[in-house]
């Protein structure tokens, strides 16, 4: 029998026909990323090839690399493989990768969204043989609602905080979800930014995506200069020293999490806002059905359940294991 | 349900009490009599009569989701409430209403008298003009546990602020056996039913844990001691009838009928706070025995027989139909000594002897022997104290042992659910014997989020075999496990149970090789089983 287009190896999904690694996790020579997050760009790597959005951001992240960018769509031959990179709709940037070896077909999807959210590349359905998914929302508990009112709610609660005289907290992954939410929210009042936060933005802004005014928090910036400011930082941020020369204030959380009642109080926020960089549980049933894949792996999440459900539904599904999901800054 | 619904949003969405208690008074001083009864009875845990299982609701659930019933089991754990479980998966609704809370309230009343067939056509209409918030409280009023971050403390409060009433008179109001279906708003809050009043207890006073030394309390002379024994909280009422409280204000007089007979030795207008223990003639009985009594709900003769309870009475509350809370505990104790010395040594209640004590050095030494009194540390009171309400920190301790402990190894984990639905903290723990690790009890609490984050990721690299939704780990971590106690199970592998089992520390620096073997727990056994 030929060997498999993909494999799963102890290092990261392996491409035996190209010789080359997809989001690996150990070092290895030769590595395709996804996207720029950390449990998907790791450091060590002999060399990088990842889209020409996503590499500001992975170069910016890991400091000297070797590596290359590739503009969406577009195939390149590795040894005996084909790639190209496909948006997924993510994070700016963020692709899945189509991986063809003698006619079939394989992507391994990374982390996805279906959703547009007026800053990603809008996810694009790219037809496989085999479709690695994750399932970080794999549960039928997780819908999200609609956005737009999503985003009314929050620029309400902003304002509601401003009148009272409370500085608005916002916590929200540095990378992806942050400046989502700077397109989401209406410019009601000054918005502040975290160190984290602010040295993503730069990057973005330097590519062309186009984000809301902020004024990054300095050691010597006048706090009472700001009234009515809304504090954009990291969630580990807030909370801390750091967020101590604001005053009182109200704190609120984006993220898919925020779907959970109980995970909203263990993270004792005032507001809890479904806003998730990945598929809900409707879209990612539809992004795999999209693909006509017939063998679907299943990495990232509640990966036993989902598996259980596809193959429900008369899918051969199998459960992955991965290192995907795991480091503390992962988005959700 | 828009109010109803819109109180919960503004208590559910603030960790600050003074904004919950602002929104609740708000509600109390503009809702309708109906509704505001109604919200006091959830608030202080009564709810309606269940007209349709859970099974039922799960069944229905599913079917109108459009998904498989194991998938909403399985999804069930996760959210850790059936209520939300169900109102994040159904379809949004096609259709709105404004009705009263306790028009939803008569309308789940009402299903008793329907044919079974036709209450899940009145469940699925009520989903399909609900808004998500709503839904999540309608199917909160079938499961029941309102416990929404509002204490009963805080909504007498927002009562108080709302009626004008003092704090701790509302607080006895609200005590007792009534229902919306009993009373009205206008009489239980707002009369004073004398009926009512002949049954209903006075809020317990409860004690915080001692975290300090004893000495920063103060002279020993201002101090009495008590056994803390290991049974249950109860009050004793003799008035006209003679009535028995649980802690959690649960009439349980008829668990326990050794008590008709304290009518014959008290005299009527006596209220007793005390701990209900089983009884040997002379020492309290270990917690176990107490246990299918706690349950049984009728008594047969053999076990009336086997495990008699008494109550050990540690304070007089009400004294010849007096409230005697506000007097100094000293008075109190004199006035619950001279009640009680006079008793035969039959009567089903005795004074818990109060401990004098010269210096905090003796009493700690006294304490070391509490497993030997079988009670499980120390109270201390201070004397000058009045009978407070509820959990107040400064006149009343807890003075417990310290735990019991032994090292054991993690073999198998299992992910959290409700606040910790994304993280692994459910785990399994086995102690050698021989070359094999026997697992010996379960814990799930006593860690850091930090460290259930940190054991998460462990857990996903580590994992050797899944078994529905546990998972076998390697066996590398040993954990300190603490517990209240340690008894005999012939149900258990290893032959032993614990009470109250939880993980005090992480011991990474502690190898496999050196974490305990089932002998040491045996050894446990045989010295405080
Ligand atoms: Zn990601
Ligand atoms: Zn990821």
């Amino acid at each position: 029998m030929r060997a498999p287009v993909l494999t799963f190896t102890d290092h990261g999904i392996y491409c035996p026909a190209g010789d080359f690694y997809i989001d690996p996790w150990r070092p290895v020579s030769r590595a395709l990323i996804t996207h720029g997050h950390s449990d998907h760009a790791r450091p060590g790597m002999g060399s990088y090839l990842a889209t020409d959005a996503a590499l500001p951001i992975i170069r910016h992240r890991l400091g000297e690399i070797t590596a290359e960018g590739i503009p969406y769509g577009e195939t390149r031959r590795i040894g005996g493989a084909s790639v190209s990179f496909h948006p997924a709709g993510h994070i700016p940037g963020s692709a899945q990768i189509r991986v063809e070896v003698a006619g079939e077909v394989w992507v391994a999807s990374g982390d996805y969204k279906v959703l547009p959210d007026g800053l990603s590349e809008a996810f694009e359905p790219v037809p496989c043989h085999s479709f690695i998914t994750e399932s970080t929302f794999g549960l039928p508990v997780f819908r999200w609602p609609d956005q737009t009112e999503v985003a009314r709610e929050m620029t309400a609660w902003w304002a509601a905080n401003a009148a009272a005289g409370l500085t608005t907290f916002l916590g929200a992954y540095s990378l992806g979800k942050a400046q989502r939410l700077l397109r989401m929210l209406e410019p009601i009042g000054p918005i502040l930014t975290h160190g984290a936060v602010e040295a993503s933005n730069a990057v973005l802004r330097a590519q062309g995506y186009d984000l809301l005014e902020t004024l990054p928090v300095t050691p010597d910036l006048d706090v009472k200069a700001h009234p009515g400011a809304l504090v954009l930082a990291p969630p580990s941020a807030l909370g801390s020293q750091w967020a101590r020369r604001f005053g009182k204030g109200s704190t609120g959380f984006a993220s898919g999490w925020m779907r959970l009642r109980g995970v909203r109080r263990r993270r004792s926020v005032d507001r809890g806002f479904v806003v998730s960089d990945h598929a809900d549980w409707d879209d990612l049933h539809q992004a795999i059905k999209a693909t006509g894949a017939e063998n679907i792996y299943v990495t990232h999440g509640y990966t036993d359940i989902f598996t259980r459900h596809l193959i429900d539904q008369g899918y051969n599904a199998q459960v992955v294991p991965t290192q995907f999901g795991e480091t503390e800054e992962e988005p959700a | 349900m828009k109010r109803f619904s819109a109180l919960f949003s503004a208590i559910d969405q603030s960790t600050k009490t003074t904004v919950k208690t602002k929104a609740l008074a708000e509600f109390f001083a503009t809702a309708p009599d109906e509704d505001k009864l109604w919200t006091i009875a959830l608030f202080s845990g009564r709810r309606p009569k269940r007209a349709v299982t859970t099974t039922q609701l799960r069944e229905w659930a599913a079917e109108v989701a459009g998904i498989p019933l194991w998938l909403l089991e399985e999804s069930y754990p996760i959210v850790g409430d059936l209520a939300e479980t169900i109102a994040l998966i159904l379809p949004e609704a096609t259709q709105t209403s404004d009705h009263s809370l306790s028009h939803w309230i008569n309308t789940l009343h009402a299903l008793h008298d329907i044919p079974a067939e036709d209450r899940k056509a009145q469940i699925l209409a009520a989903w399909d003009q609900l808004d998500p918030t709503e839904r999540f409280l309608f199917n909160k009023l079938i499961t029941g546990g309102f416990r929404i971050g509002v204490s009963r403390k805080l909504m007498t409060r927002a009562l108080a602020q709302a009626t004008g009433q003092d704090e701790a008179e509302l607080a006895h109001k609200l005590m007792g056996d009534w229902t919306p279906a009993t009373t009205t708003y206008a009489s239980l809050i707002e009369a004073d039913d004398p009926a009512a009043a002949q049954s209903r207890p006075y809020p317990f006073y409860l004690a915080h844990q001692l975290e300090d030394a004893p000495e920063n309390l103060g002279a020993p002379s201002d101090w009495q001691a008590e056994w803390k024994w290991d049974g249950i909280r109860g009050q004793l009422i003799i008035r006209d009838e003679h009535h028995l409280w649980s802690r959690g204000e649960e009439l349980i007089t008829d668990r326990f009928p050794e008590f008709a007979r304290a009518r014959d030795f008290l005299p009527k207008g006596t209220v007793l706070d005390g701990e209900i223990v089983t009884w040997d003639g002379t020492a309290p009985m270990p917690f176990s025995t107490l246990q299918p009594r706690i349950t049984r709900k009728t008594v047969p003769k053999k076990l009336l027989k086997e495990a008699p309870v008494i109550l050990l009475a540690y304070d007089l509350l009400e004294h010849q139909g007096q409230d005697i809370r506000n007097q100094p505990l000293e008075q109190r104790r004199a006035a619950l000594e001279t009640l009680l010395d006079a008793m035969s040594s039959d009567a089903p209640v005795r004074a818990s002897p109060a401990i004098t004590f010269d210096s905090w050095e003796n009493l700690k030494a006294l304490r070391q022997t509490s497993r030997e009194m079988r009670a499980e540390g120390l109270m201390l009171k201070r004397k000058a104290s009045p009978y407070l309400a509820g959990r107040k920190k400064g006149d009343w301790w807890k003075w417990k042992l310290d735990p019991l402990t032994i090292d054991a190894v993690m073999i198998y984990a299992q992910q959290g659910h409700g606040r910790r639905a994304n993280l692994f903290t459910d785990f399994t723990f086995a102690v050698w014997k021989g070359n094999e690790l026997v697992p010996f009890t379960k814990a799930y609490s006593g860690l850091t989020d930090k460290e259930f984050a940190q054991i998460t990721a462990w857990v996903r690299r580590n994992t050797q075999a899944r078994f529905g939704p546990v998972r076998q780990v390697t066996p590398e971590h040993v954990f300190e496990i603490a517990f209240e106690g340690i008894q005999a199970s012939p149900r258990h592998k290893s032959g032993i149970a614990l009470r109250f089992p939880r993980m005090a520390r992480w011991r990474q620096d502690k190898p496999v090789q050196e974490a305990n073997t089932l002998d040491d727990l045996h050894a446990m056994l045989a010295t405080y089983g």
